[in-house]
């Protein structure tokens, strides 16, 4: 076996027993991604040096008995967490030569633990899309079929675990950026409760669904990851100070008795699911009740129109975020202007690509004067009965499952023309971020194209743990999260 | 729901977006399409519902006012595409 193809669990346990230093298995990740990354195009920024003098002091302190379980793992950093003297592009022609002032939260958590930063990944620009296509840098191949998709918006970080270019990675969750790219790439993706993760460094899209998750190879690597970039910030005011819980102490694999899972209605009669994901879903609904769970009927009735209001809302709040890019203080500017509003338009409307453009302009024009109560004012209170929605349906069950995506990868170049239809790929999955709630891909089929299936695991507020003790158990009676893609340098 | 290109033209400006005539026809009518689908929200009855602008509910988060160290001007300018006397220089207004 090859270091680069271990776990987390498994490659801090050798750590520990000193029988591989962090610079070895940083190494062995560098060299990886220095063989496949030409053709994969995960990464926008590899740090290599950055990396091996952070692997060298995370074996000081491992040397020193101060190692904590990610000390000396190598992780790859979605590109629009800011790591403070590396550049951080958001993959937008507009902070393309952007060098962050500071870190994250995320990332001095990470640093304090001792973990290792390889790089940062590709996106769709400013995170707006579900197919990494609309990076204003690069397209990224999906390791399993080149010619597919990698998902999106955080598809650089879900390829890069996927071909074991790194250990773990962190991406961001606003209407599906984690669950969906995972799911598309065969790994795991937790977005996790919002609040739970400071978003303070995380370059805004839509303030109040954002956050920040961790992509790995298996549940018990993602709550290792979550512990290491969860807990309150005073720098994000809407961080949580509920004391969180130790999500890697509750992996286990005692069964799943006494478990509700909520099947929705909703989701099963949703037109363009392809038969491959309703199969693998129906199978590993099976495979949860033989490990002692019980299935549940509920009901989620909102659920067509939550797509609605959140193309309202992302939108409106994107409208605003991206306000700050005018060419002053930051980022790209047009130097042939010679007058400031000149200038400032100019700069954005060539720093900018097209999906982020339109997104602006639907958000100023939903927020436009006489259009405010229709559009923005009407999608918050729908946002409110989805909320509801789910209050009611963790009533009766203590997750619910669902597929993340109606279909799985498909070739790179079909979904880009027609972004209603783009909008419609996220049904799944964009009501947890309008109601907060948490949510998993984990590993649960392929088609018979041989492209990876995800299977959503969605609880209520900060009830990780209930995600974390399905998806381990799923995990400990089925091997989809084991197999890897065939790549030409095996 | 019809955009027109005006209507397109209008919003771009309040957006400080330079769109060429190609865009604004595509975006025109592709918002068109967007806002088309999402004007179903209609028909949820909302009558009386509060709107929910953070899902997690917390109120105001305060904290005590007290001087804090921040990005030291050098920093802080580090990134600006110009600079002068340690101010941000921009093209000119008038």
């Amino acid at each position: 076996m090859k270091l680069y193809e271990l776990t987390i669990v498994e490659a801090h346990a050798l750590l520990k027993q000193k029988k591989i230093s962090s610079e070895e298995l940083t190494r062995s990740v560098l060299e990886r991604i220095n063989a496949l990354d030409d053709k994969i195009g995960a990464f926008i920024t590899v740090a290599d040096e950055i990396a091996l003098a952070m692997a060298r002091q995370a074996d000081s302190m491992i040397a020193q008995g101060m190692e904590t379980p990610l000390t000396g793992i190598p992780i790859a950093i979605k590109d629009l967490i800011c790591t403070q003297g590396l550049r951080t592009t958001c993959a937008s022609r507009i902070l393309e030569n952007f060098i962050p002032p500071y870190d994250a939260f995320v990332i001095k958590q990470l640093k304090k633990a001792g973990a290792v930063i390889v790089g940062k990944t590709n996106m769709d620009e400013f995170a707006m899309g579900s197919s990494t296509e609309n990076s204003g840098i690069q397209i990224t191949h999906n390791p399993w079929d080149f010619n597919c998709i990698p998902g999106g918006s955080s598809g650089g970080s879900a390829a890069a675990v996927a071909a074991d270019m790194c250990f773990g990675a962190l991406g961001s969750d606003t209407g599906g950026s984690v669950r969906q790219p995972a799911s598309h790439c065969g790994v795991v993706g937790l977005k996790p409760t919002y609040g739970r993760v400071s978003r303070f460094g995380l370059v805004a899209y839509g303030s109040s669904l954002d956050q920040i998750g961790p992509i790995t190879k298996n549940a018990a690597d993602c709550a290792l990851l979550m512990n290491g970039i969860a807990g309150y910030d005073p720098q994000d005011s809407t961080s949580s100070p509920t004391p969180i819980p130790d999500d890697y102490s509750v992996i286990s694999g005692e069964g799943l008795t006494g478990v509700k899972l909520g099947i929705p209605r909703e989701y099963q009669a949703t037109e363009g699911i392809d038969a491959s994901v309703s199969q693998a879903i129906r199978k590993a609904i099976g495979v949860l009740e033989t490990l002692g769970a019980q299935c549940v009927d509920i009901s989620l009735p909102l659920t067509r129109h939550a797509v609605s209001a959140y193309y309202v809302i992302a939108p409106c709040e994107a409208s605003s975020n991206l306000a700050r890019y005018d060419g002053v203080k930051y980022g790209f500017r047009d130097t042939n202007q010679t007058g400031l509003a000149e200038m400032q338009r100019s700069t954005r409307s060539l720093g900018f690509g097209d999906e982020v453009q339109r997104r602006i302009i639907l958000g100023t024009y939903a927020l436009s004067a006489g259009y405010y109560d229709a559009y923005y004012k009407k999608a918050s209170q729908v946002r409110t009965l989805v909320i509801e929605d789910f209050k009611k349906a963790f009533e009766k069950c203590d997750v619910i499952i669902a597929p993340v995506a109606p279909t799985p990868a498909c070739p790179i170049g079909l979904m880009t023309h027609d972004p209603l239809q783009m909008y419609l790929g996220d049904i799944f999955t964009l009501s947890a971020n309008l109601a907060g709630i948490p949510g998993m891909s984990t590993p649960c089929g392929f088609s018979d194209k041989g492209m990876p299936i995800g299977l959503q695991i969605l609880s209520n507020h900060f009830n990780e743990t209930a995600i974390f003790k399905v998806a381990h158990n799923f995990q400990q009676a089925t091997d989809f999260h084991l197999k890897k893609p065939q790549l030409d340098i095996d | 729901m019809k955009i027109t290109k005006d209507e397109v033209l209008h919003v771009a400006a309040l957006a400080r977006l330079e769109l060429t005539d190609d865009v604004i026809d595509q975006f025109a009518g592709q918002i068109a399409t967007i806002l088309e689908y999402v004007d179903t929200l209609n028909q949820v009855d909302t009558q009386g519902v509060k709107p929910t602008s953070y899902a997690t509910f917390r109120t105001n988060a305060f904290r005590e006012d007290i001087k804090r160290l921040s990005l030291e001007q050098d920093t802080a300018l580090a990134n600006a595409p110009a600079q002068e006397d340690g101010c941000f220089k921009v093209p000119k207004i008038l």
